[in-house]
């Protein structure tokens, strides 16, 4: 499992990048700024998810329950809105609901010593069943153009929406951290081996806790852009999305064990994915049917690079091959 | 030290997370007492007894606020409701107890079910045993590519079944094209075999309790079945002794995928009408339905049986909800809360049956 780190990414970015030409020849209508401008709408949700989901996945851990936080936010926001109260009042007060949804994961994570996959299989149920009990199958859709509009605003002279820009900075910040601090590396000692981190003088419990409450916090700040974005508070809003989110981790090259992995790897896996889908949809191809390419590129971003180092080591030497388990 | 003895079950080794260091230390010596065996092994029992004392309470909850919860055909409905989850949690169960899991179950429901459909469509006159054989072999084989990813590519199946959830629903998809089957070009005959009663219980129904029969005593009392439980408790230590892990783990998802495709066929017995979405994120539920059924989610122990009480809990809460007047949307929401209560309650008993034996080797040595 030594592989050295960047080989990945460098193949996800090409394949994107074959992705985008190929695609700018032969589908009509993807080479337009337009297209550009909502493919990125599409992308800000994933991509914000998915860089708190990287460290998660980097310290060995998983959060399930994201699109369900996304949902709840999203219920509460309608409701709020419902009963007068005006959204610069509802956003903090969503950032405080994703905090508090967080340190639950985290809570039953780091407190109680219990698997984090089973954890957020369970608060993926509840989370999504508080968000039917606060809205029912209601949608709330009277929002302001002021916000909707704004949300979705491009920058003056091109289709690229500002809160791309946010994102951006947002994975510049999270790359920093990651790459560049101590807390990043310690993120990496985690994944590798808890015991050792520990005794290296990592709080990893502490450290776990916090990152589960990062990624309530930004899965809520997702749903309010969700909610803006289509100018619809649903309870079923996301529904499925943290499969997508995962795979886009995943597909950037993250190990699903820990220990391993690249924000712009992530990033460009993401890219990736939406690009992709979003393309074959210009391209007529039903939307089931894509369902499919998600599914085949996850396989492959794990199987490819598994099956990489296998060839490489067998052609190397023959040594007893300790594969971790499967698991979360 | 290969064949697990009868007075060793390894299921009463700690399901054991990368991350669980607190019950690491209390890994079980090779010799150890009869009496703590049994003591870890009854503190099993009381966790499925605690599922089943669960159902049996909210069963007469609901019936003393409404009689007419357990009717005749009130009890039909509950068999019916639970029967599908039942045999996709005794699936589920099996992989979930080798340290794996299989989220594609639902998407292969789906692709079985269809199949099943479009089975009838082409040849109406076709008897009830070749749709039969034609889902489980169907679902066997999107069990053996999820296995063959696994146990060759060693790729962790969390990653290849939810890579598969997506190609097989993807499949379904796009083979149905938007296509729906109804009930009326069903054979009545299969049609039949969905509202046939046996004794006053479903003949559905009999399916899932012989799978759960059937699966029980296989992971009892069989030598492959005892290994499974190791593969779960500690996948190195199985490789090591001898355990042929990959087949095992492969034979494990092939076989919850030929369970689901059981599955499929007998919800097209059931519903009749299908589209390409049959069995749409049912997977979840399956997976609560087992987690809450006391399988530990990082496997080595848990039984089917508790997973097919599990399941069965599920289904009887999603009925019982509504006689309750109690608003449906609640229901995935106490599914939730279920889910945290049961893994809390596992890691509690984990902690007293750990503490125990430690009690037991301090004093005896």
């Amino acid at each position: 499992m030594l592989r050295r780190l960047g080989t990945w990414d460098v193949l996800v970015i090409a394949v994107l990048a074959i992705v985008v030409i190929v695609s700018s020849a032969t589908v009509e209508g993807f080479a337009s700024s337009r297209f550009w401008g909502f493919l990125l709408l599409d992308v800000i949700p994933i991509a914000l998810i998915a860089l708190p989901m990287t460290l998660i996945i980097i310290t060995g851990e998983i959060d399930l329950s994201v699109a369900s936080v996304l949902g709840l936010s999203s219920a509460v926001m309608g409701q709020l809105w419902m009963s007068g109260v005006p959204l610069a009042l509802i956003l903090p007060i969503i950032l405080v609901l994703g905090v508090v949804l967080g340190a639950v994961n985290g809570l039953f994570v780091t407190g109680f010593g219990l698997p984090s996959l089973a954890v957020t299989i369970g608060t993926l149920a509840l989370y999504r069943g508080l968000s039917y009990v606060v809205l029912g199958d209601k949608a709330v859709a009277d929002f302001p153009f002021s916000w909707t509009g704004n949300m979705i605003e491009a920058l003056p002279g091109t289709t690229i929406p500002w809160v791309a820009l946010v994102v951006l900075a947002l994975a510049i910040a999270f790359g920093v951290v990651l790459h560049a601090t101590p807390i990043g590396r310690a993120l990496f000692a985690m994944g590798n081996n808890d015991q050792a981190a520990t005794f290296s003088g990592i709080s990893v419990a502490k450290t776990k806790f916090w990152l589960f409450v990062l990624t309530g916090a930004v899965a809520a700040l997702a749903g309010f852009f969700w909610t803006m974005r289509y100018a619809s508070a649903r309870a079923d809003n996301g529904g499925g999305l943290e499969l997508s989110v995962v795979a886009a981790v995943l597909l950037g090259g993250v190990s699903i064990f820990g220990g391993r992995g690249t924000l712009v790897g992530v990033m460009a896996g993401v890219l990736l994915l939406i690009t992709l889908r979003n393309a074959l949809q210009l391209a007529d191809v039903p939307a089931d049917t894509l369902t499919v390419v998600t599914g085949a590129l996850l396989i492959i971003s794990v199987v490819g690079p598994n099956a990489a180092s296998m060839i490489r080591a067998r052609l190397r030497r023959r040594r007893p091959a300790v594969s971790p388990a499967a698991g979360g | 030290m290969n064949a697990p003895q009868k007075n060793a079950p390894l299921r009463s080794t700690f399901p054991r997370g990368p991350r669980s260091t607190a019950t690491k230390a209390a890994a079980p010596p090779p010799t150890r007492a009869r009496g703590d065996v049994r003591g870890a092994r009854r503190l099993f029992v009381v966790r499925e007894l605690g599922i089943g004392l669960a159902l049996v309470l909210l069963i007469a909850v609901t019936t003393i606020y409404n009689p007419r919860f357990l009717n005749a055909q009130s009890r039909k409905d509950l068999m019916l409701g639970a029967t599908i989850l039942v045999v996709l949690a005794v699936g589920q169960a099996i992989v979930v107890i080798t340290r794996n899991v299989d989220l594609s179950v639902g998407s292969v429901l789906g692709l079985s079910a269809f199949a099943t459909g479009k089975l009838f469509l082409a040849m109406p006159d076709a008897p009830i045993v070749l749709a039969l054989f034609a889902g489980v072999g169907l679902g066997l084989l999107c069990g053996a590519v999820n296995g063959a990813l696994i146990a060759i590519a060693r790729v962790p199946a969390l990653v290849v079944t939810l890579g598969t959830l997506y190609v097989f629903r993807g499949i379904d998809y796009s083979w149905a094209a938007g296509q729906q089957i109804n009930a009326a070009d069903m054979p009545s005959g299969f049609k039949r075999m969905g509202t046939q009663t046996l004794l006053g219980v479903p003949v559905l129904a009999l399916f899932a309790v012989a799978v759960l029969v059937i699966a029980g005593f296989y992971l009892r009392s069989y030598r492959s079945g005892r290994e499974l439980y190791a593969i779960g408790s500690d996948p190195a230590a199985a490789r090591l002794s001898g355990i042929p892990v990959g087949w095992r783990v492969f034979t494990a998802m092939a076989v919850s995928g030929g369970l689901a495709g059981l599955a499929g066929v007998l919800y097209a017995a059931r519903f009749g009408t299908l589209d390409a979405a049959a069995g749409n994120g049912i997977e979840l539920q399956v997976v609560a339905a087992v987690v809450v059924g006391g399988v530990a989610i990082f496997g080595g122990s848990g039984s089917v049986y508790g997973a097919a009480l599990g399941a069965v809990l599920l289904s009887t809460i999603g009925s019982a909800l509504p006689v309750l007047r109690i608003d449906p949307f609640w229901q995935q929401a106490v599914v939730g809360a279920l889910i945290l209560a049961a893994i809390g309650l596992d890691r509690a008993l984990t902690a007293r049956i750990a503490g125990r034996l430690r009690g037991r080797r301090a004093r005896g040595a």
